[in-house]
């Protein structure tokens, strides 16, 4: 449906008033750019995912469950504006499934995190062998 | 005639040196750029300030300004459970790891070591200020070398503006101020601010732009 829309929106959308504001708008772009001349497009799509970390770290608040559809819906969006999703967005969402047992889906974003950013495949082949030795309560081994 | 000279060299000096407070000299970036630093991992920010929360605030708005910097950086809530299963539960101790513990661990090129200096809200009568001090130090895990350092600054009092209300009008936004600056945790957004300015790139004396950016292997921004 989504897509029928926009393409009857599209040819309106090249005259008319349009135009105009996309005009303005690269006049102002182009303004704004002698204050701030490094300004880019962002490389990343970022939404609440910060906020989301930060809430995390606090140990406070929202369930994994909810934190998983807040940012499944972050990942849409992302995907809806052809934005990439920035470092460590899969290896958090991939902690939250693990929070709630779904070992399976953990192990899958964390390898999508490693393919995406092969940077971090030390942490990540560190993290998914974990997930293959049976974790009992104290992981905790000494040293 | 001797003594008016020595005073006009005296005054010539003055002013270099007072110029000199605008345009600071640049910072020796050989080793940064020899280094080539692409993934990195912020430890858990150490906090100079009473709110418990500078820690996980600085932390977590870490990832935005390096990520757009062009480094890939660890997550942080995945570092966070790392430490605690290994029994390392402050940001003291966190810090005070060895960097080849740290590099066996995380894999990562350097670490960012982060200090909160100051944070949150200041009350006072006619204004209350919030305000965000952050340092901050990037470290070759490999080499053990310090690679970069800074310190910058985020507060509410740089966009303060006269009310035109006189004293009632003064009281009254400083009020309104507080109000806010508890309700809303001002101090998360301003430390999104500072974080910014300490870690964002390219800036003058900045992170250099990592491998990610469009920018990187360009040269330092030459002015501020």
């Amino acid at each position: 449906m989504g897509q029928v829309m926009r393409r009857t929106i599209q040819p309106a959308t090249l005259l008319g008033p349009t135009r105009l504001i996309a005009a303005a708008a690269a006049a102002a772009l182009l303004l704004g750019g002698c204050v701030a001349p490094q300004h880019r497009k962002p490389l990343y799509y970022w939404g609440a995912f910060e906020r989301q970390q930060y809430e995390a770290l606090l140990h406070e608040g929202a369930s994994p469950e909810d934190q998983i559809h807040k940012l499944d819906e972050a990942a849409e969006k992302a995907r809806a504006s052809n934005s990439a999703l920035p470092p460590g967005f899969r290896a958090h969402l991939g902690m939250l499934h693990l929070a709630t047992g779904n070992v399976d889906q953990a192990r899958t974003l964390w390898e999508a995190e490693r393919v995406t950013f092969p940077e971090s495949a030390p942490y990540m082949n560190q993290l998914l062998k974990r997930l293959d030795t049976p974790m009992t309560a104290d992981a905790k081994k000494p040293t | 005639m001797n003594a008016r000279h020595f005073l006009l060299a005296a005054g010539c000096a003055a002013l270099v040196a007072l110029s000199g407070c605008a345009t600071k000299p640049m910072r020796d970036y050989s080793a940064f750029q020899s280094a080539r630093p692409a993934s990195l991992l912020v430890l858990p920010p150490t906090n100079d300030s009473p709110d418990i929360k500078a820690t996980p605030s600085a932390w977590a708005l870490s990832t935005g300004p390096l990520a757009e910097a062009g480094y890939y950086v660890l997550p942080v809530t995945l570092v966070e459970q790392t430490f605690r299963e290994n029994g390392v539960m402050t940001a003291e101790e966190a810090q005070g790891l060895p960097i080849n513990k740290l590099r066996e661990v995380f894999g990562a090129d350097a670490a960012v070591y982060l200090r909160v200096k100051q944070y949150g809200t200041s009350y006072a009568v006619i204004s209350s200020e919030t305000r965000v001090t952050v340092e901050g130090r990037i470290v070759d895990l490999r080499s053990g070398q310090e690679l970069w350092s800074g310190t910058a600054t985020a507060s509410s009092a740089e966009q303060q503006q006269q009310s035109g209300g006189g004293l009632v009008g003064l009281l009254v936004v400083a009020l309104v101020k507080q109000v806010i600056g508890t309700s809303t945790d001002a101090s998360y957004n301003y430390t999104a601010m500072a974080n910014q300015r300490l870690l964002g790139a390219p800036r003058f004396n900045g992170v250099l732009a990592g491998p990610r950016s469009p920018l990187f292997g360009q040269p330092p921004v030459a002015r501020p």
